[in-house]
This record gives C-alpha cells, structure tokens and sequence, in this order.
C-alpha cells in the first residue's frame, strides 16, 4: 500500500514538471522519453506479452506518422481526426505483413521483421505513390487541436504524450488480465501446449502484432504533429533496435519495467552528452553486463495473483 | 453409441510407417486402453487424433464429424482434450493459470470488452476462475493454485495437466502414459480420478506401459505392435491372447 500512495503522490508532481522550471530542453528529453514508452508499450504485447521477436516496430510508427502528415498537409484533415486512420493503416500493414511470417520462430522472426522497417524506409525515401516525399519527407505538419485548445508548446505536448503513455498503460494492463492477455502468455510459454489446449495460435499472434502496430501508429500521429516535419531518417533500423532494447533491459512483458527501460534508454543517455560519442561504448558495457547477469530484465514480470469468487473465499469484484 | 472412429489411419515418418492402418472405435462411456511395447505407435495415434499432426491416409471421426483438416485448437473445441507424456505444463506461470488455459476455449471475450472492462467480460472472468478452481479441487491440488506449475510434485504436475484438460469441458479425455513416473500411491490415486472423470461421463482414453493398472482402470484394451492394431477387447480377452503375449514376451522358437 505504501506504494500505492507513492504513487498518487508521484504522478501530479510529474505531471507538474514543466512548469517546475525544468527548462525546454528536459522538457523535450520528456517528452521524447514519453513518446519512446508509448512505442514500447506497444512494442510490449508484442515481444514481452507474446514473445515474438519482432525488431521492426518502427515500421508500424511510420505508417502511422505518414499517414497522418499526408491526411492533415493535403487534404486538410485535422491532425486527431487521423488517428484511426492510421493507426488502421499501420495495424492492416502489420496484419499483412506479419501473416506470411507468423509461423516463424525466434531469431527467424527477428530477421524478417528486420527486413520490413528497411522495406518501408527505403520505400519513403523512393517517394512511393509520389505522396511521401522522399528523402526530405513532409513538412509543415499542423498541431493538433484538443476540444478547441491548440497544443503548440513543449509542456503541452509533455500532457497529450505523458497521458496517453497512461492511458496506454491502464489499457494494456487490462488487457494483459484478461482472457486475450492470457492466450499470449501461452503462447510465449509453450506455443504448442497452447493451441493444444484450444487456443487459436496463429489469430492471436497476429492480433497481438495487428493491436501492437495500430498503438505504434497512434504514436506516429502525436510524433508528427510535434515535430511538425518527418523524414524517413527518422523511422530506421536503429529505432526499431532502441525499441527493442527499452523492451528486453526494462523486463518483457512489466509495464513498469519497460517504462523504467525508457528512461534509461532514452533519458540517462541525455545525461552524458558531455561523452559525445563514448557513452555508447558505456551504454553497450552495460547492456553486456545485463544480458550476463539479469536476463530477465531489470523488473521481469511477477506471477499474477487472481482474486477469487466469494465462494473460494476470494473477493472478485 | 460411438463417439471416436478411426479408419484405417496412416502416418509414415520418413520410410518408417509409425501408424500402418489402424482402425479403431471408441464408445461413450468407455475406458479404452492402448498399450504395446515402445515404439509401437501409440503416441502418434494419440497426435493424430489430437490433430497434432495431419494422417497421411484415413480418418478420423469424432461426436460425428471428421477432424480432417482441423487444427489442434478446434478439436479441443469439439470436446476431444489431452495431456502430454512429457508433461507441458507452463512452468513459469500460476498452477491457477496453467488450468485458466484450458477455460479459454469455452470464452468469448475479446480485446475491446478487456479494454473496457464490460459487464459480460468479468462475468465470463468470474465463472472461468471458479470453473478453474472447480477443477483444482476435482483433482486435489486447489491448495496450490498459487504456486507456479513448475515447482510442483511430479504426481501434481500430471494431476494439473489433467485439470488443465478438464476446464476445457471434454468429452473425450486422451492421457498419454498418466501414470509414468509416479509411485503406487499416486497411481492408486489416479485410478480413483479416472473413475471420477467417468463419473462426470466423459470418455477416457490412455496409453500406459504400467500393465497391472491399465487392466484394472480399463473396460476395452487396444494393442499395437509396429504401427498396427493386433488385438482389442476386454482385459480379461488380452490378457490370453496369443499375439499379445508374443509382443510383450516373445516366443521360443
């Protein structure tokens, strides 16, 4: 309970930070921190729930990204009134893509998936459907307008970024308790024993990449209207590891864990700028040491607890 | 009344023919046996009917329909379940759990009514627990439920598997080799389980290389014997019958 109360204590305070003169530039490691965890909260049901390596997330973000910035910069749509479409977009293209592949196992899986963030990177720079724009990608994104009130500034965007990483988080652990939740755990554990159990193996791999994606592409959205310009630079390889990393060093399939992976993939970096290029080799040795000493992650996933009917002398709810 | 017919399955693995044609019915009701000495087929007979892997001839009919062509997760859901002779719990996860798995086929509920918590989806949550923990206790473990499959007894683990099977509300229960591993205790226990699932009037079918248990927990013993049926009838039939004694004995020439 002590924590339960830590942390109604904990969140307004955070919330309240922008305007605790942290200045513009914490403010936008926030948010970019922010908008990383949203990613990998996604990228979460899909690697740490399901246990499908899948190191192509970044694919499904620009999806999202693009499909936003090519609605709202050509034919006017205003920015959250793109939201399902794409985060449509990038769950169909995941559902496709992911169809052919989903029997593959492990290492193989990470391969291919590796292959779909370069297919749709060099597709962006290549212009495709003459609606991308190349290598200079769009500009000119608009912001994104919430019950009549514009966002435009850092702290703004800290809110709608910082409270969709909560409400991401408040759905996902729902989800995760649930029946849906629970086919993926199966199917992380044993795939096999899974679907000879009568769980439909194959469907609930490809809701768990379809569910992923579509939450990656909502993430695109809020990601282009806050740079206002986007570029097929922005959605490489590298992300798609970062991604992948924040998931595995936080604890595959822990909320909390993967949020904490944000911070220290995303933030604690921020705090050595001054090493320029140095902390890498830092940030390698630690991840090294984390693979020798706590796989798992630093908060693995503790096994869950059910409340039982009355009857049991439980008290479900 | 028949609930399981194969006709004449067949399965080869590379040149070696596991299942050579095998035909064989099963009633409602019954407690069907199949032994034979290792490597005879019975496992693979059990796949297929499980629809763990595809016959390369013949088929199979279960409650009326034919399982060609289904995969594993329907045929649980036609009411045909199993366990695995090396037992495949989910080690990591809750005893609780591990039996919730077996629950899933008779859900609904999908990822919006998670999302949202609706009404239906906790009621559906709600009976899955108690269904759950029914059939905890039905086996005698439900003190357990919190622990994680993997740290429990051997004899515990392969009452799980069982529970975990009966949440999927069977009628036909296939037990591949129940009884391995387990001392006479737990095997005297298990026959009195059997004789409990009975109860609830759903169809057993195992294979067990213990003899003495497979002839007292049986009604109908099935014996294979280089991928073929060589006999089948009543215990006390088998137990006489010349073939059945030279593939377990061997003969002097």
């Amino acid at each position: 309970m002590p924590g339960k109360i830590g942390l109604i204590l904990a969140i307004p305070l955070f919330f309240a930070l922008p305007w605790l003169g942290i200045g513009a530039y914490w403010n936008g490691v926030l948010n970019m921190v922010g908008l990383y965890a949203i990613l990998a909260l996604s990228l979460n049901v899909i690697l740490g729930h399901a246990g499908m390596f899948h190191m192509g997330h970044a694919a499904f973000f620009a999806i999202g990204s693009y499909a936003a910035a090519i609605l709202n910069t050509r034919y006017g749509w205003p920015i959250f009134a793109t939201l399902p479409v794409a985060g449509a977009a990038a769950g169909l293209a995941a559902i496709l893509v992911a169809a052919p592949i989903i029997h593959l196992r492990g290492d193989y899986l990470l391969m291919v998936t590796i292959g779909i963030v370069e297919i749709v990177r060099i597709a962006l720079v290549n212009d495709v459907l003459g609606l991308t724009g190349g290598p200079n990608g769009i500009v000119g994104v608009g912001r994104p307008v919430l019950f009549g009130w514009r966002l435009t500034r850092p702290e703004h965007f800290f809110l709608l970024i910082w409270g969709t990483v909560g409400l991401s988080m408040l759905l996902f652990n729902r989800l995760e308790d649930s029946r849906f939740g629970r086919a993926l755990k199966y199917i992380r554990e044993d795939a096999t024993a899974a679907e000879g159990m009568g769980v439909d193996t194959v469907r609930y791999k490809l809701a768990a990449f379809g569910i992923g994606a579509v939450w990656a592409g909502f993430a695109g959205v809020i990601y282009a209207s806050q740079m206002r310009t986007i570029s097929p630079a922005s959605f490489s390889y590298w992300e798609s590891v970062l991604l992948f990393m924040i998931v595995i060093l936080g604890g595959s399939g822990n909320q909390w864990g993967v949020l904490l992976g944000s911070f220290l993939v995303i933030g604690l970096p921020e705090l050595f700028r001054g090493l320029q290029d140095t902390r890498l080799l830092f940030f390698g040795a630690a991840l090294m040491a984390m693979m020798i000493f706590r796989p798992q992650g630093l908060l693995p996933p503790r096994r869950r607890d059910y409340p039982l009917p009355e009857r049991w002398g439980g008290k479900y709810r | 009344m028949i609930l399981l017919s194969l006709k004449n399955l067949v399965k080869s693995f590379g040149g070696l023919a596991a299942v050579a044609g095998v035909s064989l019915e099963v009633n409602r009701g019954d407690v069907v046996g199949l032994i034979g000495p290792n490597g005879a087929g019975k496992t693979t007979v059990f796949n297929l009917v499980t629809g763990a892997i595809p016959p390369d001839d013949g088929n199979i009919f279960f409650d009326g329909r034919n399982l060609a062509g289904l995969a594993p997760h329907q045929i649980v859901r036609l009411g045909l379940a199993r366990t695995y002779q090396t037992i495949r719990l989910f080690p990591k996860i809750s005893v609780l759990e591990n039996v919730l798995c077996g629950c899933h086929c008779r859900m609904r509920s999908g990822v919006l009514s998670s999302f949202f918590r609706l009404p239906a989806q906790r009621r559906e949550e709600r009976s899955a627990l108690d269904r759950a923990m029914e059939e905890l206790e039905f086996v005698g473990i439900a003190d357990k439920r919190r622990l994680a499959a993997g740290g429990l007894a051997y004899g515990d683990q392969r009452r799980l598997e069982i529970a975990r099977a009966l949440a999927s509300e069977p009628k036909l229960l296939v037990l591949d080799e129940p009884a391995g591993g387990m001392n006479e205790q737990e095997t005297m226990e298990l026959r009195g389980l059997i004789a409990a699932i009975l109860a609830r009037d759903i169809t057993v079918m195992l294979i067990e290389h213990d003899i003495g248990f497979v002839m007292r927990v049986s009604n109908r013993l099935a014996v294979m014997e280089n991928g073929a049926l060589i006999a089948e009838g009543p215990p006390g039939e088998i137990r006489r019958d010349p073939r059945v004694i030279e593939a377990y004995l061997g003969v002097d020439d």
